[in-house]
């Protein structure tokens, strides 16, 4: 069994094989690879016993499952929303495309980090603000952006 | 932090430790006891429409069904709210407690928390918590269960019907009403889905009675409310507040002096300038609060430095990509006005133009399927007419 066919295996056996686990078993799909491919889309629609048009319609409707080229191990999502943007989002994501040198939407060479613009983080009263993976960071300045970011890097090296 | 004029609230957050008898007392009044509680105490939801939260329970209540649900809805995707992550943060039993009295008049066994994406980092707490809840629903023999579902980024499924459409598996978008979902909900069975903080509101009437609450705000909008409060003010952050203030008092208390509009509702609310801050009154009466407005209390405010064709722009990109693209006034719509103030902006379009757009935006409030689509002409057409200068130069 390949690696795909062998996730998708464990998950529908974790979440069941309705239809209604096909969310979660996207989300994790997604978390596991940070992609989700059309290998995978196939073998979750075999797998539930339901179309892979119903897979492919579902997997391409969300903002935070991904179809098309991997994401990196983290996913950066900076908030663009108005107040965000009032409060100097602009200047965070300068400062992340200095630092990995990839624009949004875009995922650094290693597949670390992937840059992304996000819509309401719900983190208004502390704009600008933005999630790494699930972890929120908030009051962000340039610098406080690069220590971030920084600490991943640090992470990285340290797990080698 | 103090406020001059309007009276901070300290019910939704007061914390005292006292779950367990308030659920008690709530388990052993009767069905009709509690309905009648919630109806006279005036409560209305508030993740936006504002419908009797008794009446919708009753409602539930009513239908013959083997199975029933009730969803606590926490997707707080609008631009602007934050206030539900804060109370399930710091007061989450007073959610669950409430979802278990619902449980209790509909005939409910299961119950969810549809907790948006972004909040995941919350799940480990919450669900510590629900636990912790669950043995205190044993100990009175109430066989309920709490579960989280998570969303996945999209904005649309705050909507109730493409919440429950995510939930089954499929792509989020709405459904058409009739049924609603007090008929056909979740898996097509009767649901109640009230906003977290309608349901934290359920237990402060449990808790002080309902002529505590009754008695705060005004006709038709009573008790008090969570606001969200962001944007050019020097205390943003969330304040529970008495329905009825008006916008003037308002900003005399959170804004920064120069105060020029305040958006009231996030990106599908209204746009209040400045000259009528003294008119306006936050309520479920009134202009501010025609049936689709969302009331769930975001407020941003802008100075006079900010460009409101900006706040604009950002907003109808927000709907442009939020669109679940199912319906063509709404698909097509937002990005023809989006495209629409662009060009007029850069002069390629005469001003004019811009009436074009405000009778596209009143299409679309007639034509469009659900809230997203026919909210868009809240934004667009309290912005361009208050601030039509702006659009063009
Ligand atoms: C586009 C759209 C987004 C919505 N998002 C939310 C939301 O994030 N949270 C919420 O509670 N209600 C949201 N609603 C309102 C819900 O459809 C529903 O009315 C509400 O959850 C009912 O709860 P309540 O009666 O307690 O207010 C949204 C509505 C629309 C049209
Ligand atoms: S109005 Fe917009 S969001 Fe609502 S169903 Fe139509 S396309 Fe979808």
């Amino acid at each position: 069994m390949s690696d795909v066919k062998q996730i998708v295996h464990n998950l529908t056996n974790q979440y069941g094989k309705s239809v209604e686990s096909l969310l979660p078993i996207l989300q994790n799909i997604m978390e596991i690879n940070h992609v989700i491919t059309e290998e995978a889309m196939i073998e979750v629609a075999r797998e539930l016993d339901i179309s892979a048009a119903e897979v492919f319609g579902t997997a391409t409707f969300y903002s935070f499952l991904n179809t098309s080229k991997p994401y990196g191990k983290y996913i950066i999502r900076v908030c663009k929303t108005i107040t965000c943007m009032m409060h100097g989002k602009n200047q965070i994501i300068e400062e992340i495309e200095l630092m990995l040198k990839i624009k949004p939407g875009e995922t650094t060479h290693d597949r670390l980090f992937t840059l992304l613009e996000t819509n309401c983080l719900g983190q208004c009263h502390q704009g600008p603000a933005m999630l790494i993976n699930d972890t929120p960071y908030t009051q962000l300045t340039p610098s406080k952006v690069r220590d971030i970011i920084n600490s991943y890097l640090v992470l990285e090296v340290s797990n080698y | 932090m103090a406020t001059k004029h309007l009276m901070r609230l300290d019910l939704i957050f007061k914390n005292e430790r006292d779950t367990a008898d308030i659920l008690k007392k709530v388990m052993t009044k009767s069905n009709n006891d509690i309905i009648n509680e919630l109806i006279s105490s005036g409560l209305k939801g508030r993740g936006g429409a504002g419908f009797p939260t008794g009446l919708k329970w009753k409602l539930t209540a009513d239908e013959v069904s083997d199975e029933k649900y009730i969803i606590c809805n926490a997707d707080e995707g609008e631009p602007g709210t934050f206030k539900d992550r804060e109370i399930l943060v710091r007061v989450p039993d007073k959610v669950w407690t409430g979802m278990a009295a619902c449980a209790k008049i509909i005939g409910a066994k299961e119950g969810f928390i549809y907790l948006r994406g972004e909040y995941d980092f919350l799940k480990k707490e919450l669900l510590k918590s629900i636990d912790e809840f669950h043995l205190l629903l044993d100990e009175l023999n109430f066989p309920f269960r709490i579960n989280i579902f998570s969303g996945s980024g999209a904005y649309i499924c705050g909507e109730e019907s493409a919440l429950f459409e995510s939930m089954q598996g499929d792509r989020g978008e709405p459904r058409n009403k009739p049924p609603f979902p007090t008929q056909k909900g979740y898996r097509n069975k009767p649901t109640v889905i009230n906003n977290v903080e309608t349901l934290a509101h359920t237990y402060s009437i449990f808790k002080y009675g309902v002529d505590i609450f009754r008695d705060l705000g005004v006709q038709d909008s009573r008790g008090s409310k969570v606001f969200s409060v962001s944007g050019d003010t020097p205390i943003p952050g969330i304040y529970e507040l008495e329905f009825g203030m008006t916008l003037q008092r308002f900003v005399e208390d959170f804004g920064d002096g120069d105060a020029k509009a305040v958006q009231v509702g996030g990106a599908s609310g209204f746009c209040v300038p400045r000259k009528k801050f003294e008119k306006t009154i936050i309520g479920y009466q009134g202009k501010l609060t025609g049936t689709s407005l969302p009331t769930g209390g975001s407020m941003m405010i802008f100075n006079s430095s900010r460009s409101m064709y900006n706040v604009l722009h950002n907003y109808l990109e927000f709907f442009v990509e939020e669109s679940c693209g199912q319906c063509t006034p709404c698909r097509v719509g937002t990005q023809q006005l989006l495209l629409g103030i662009e060009k007029v902006k850069r002069g390629e379009l005469p001003s004019g133009y811009l009436d074009k757009l405000l009778d596209l935006a009143e299409t679309m409030r007639i034509t469009a399927k659900c809230g997203l689509g026919q909210s868009v002409a809240n934004s667009f057409s309290s912005i361009v007419e208050n601030f039509k200068e702006e659009m063009i130069y």
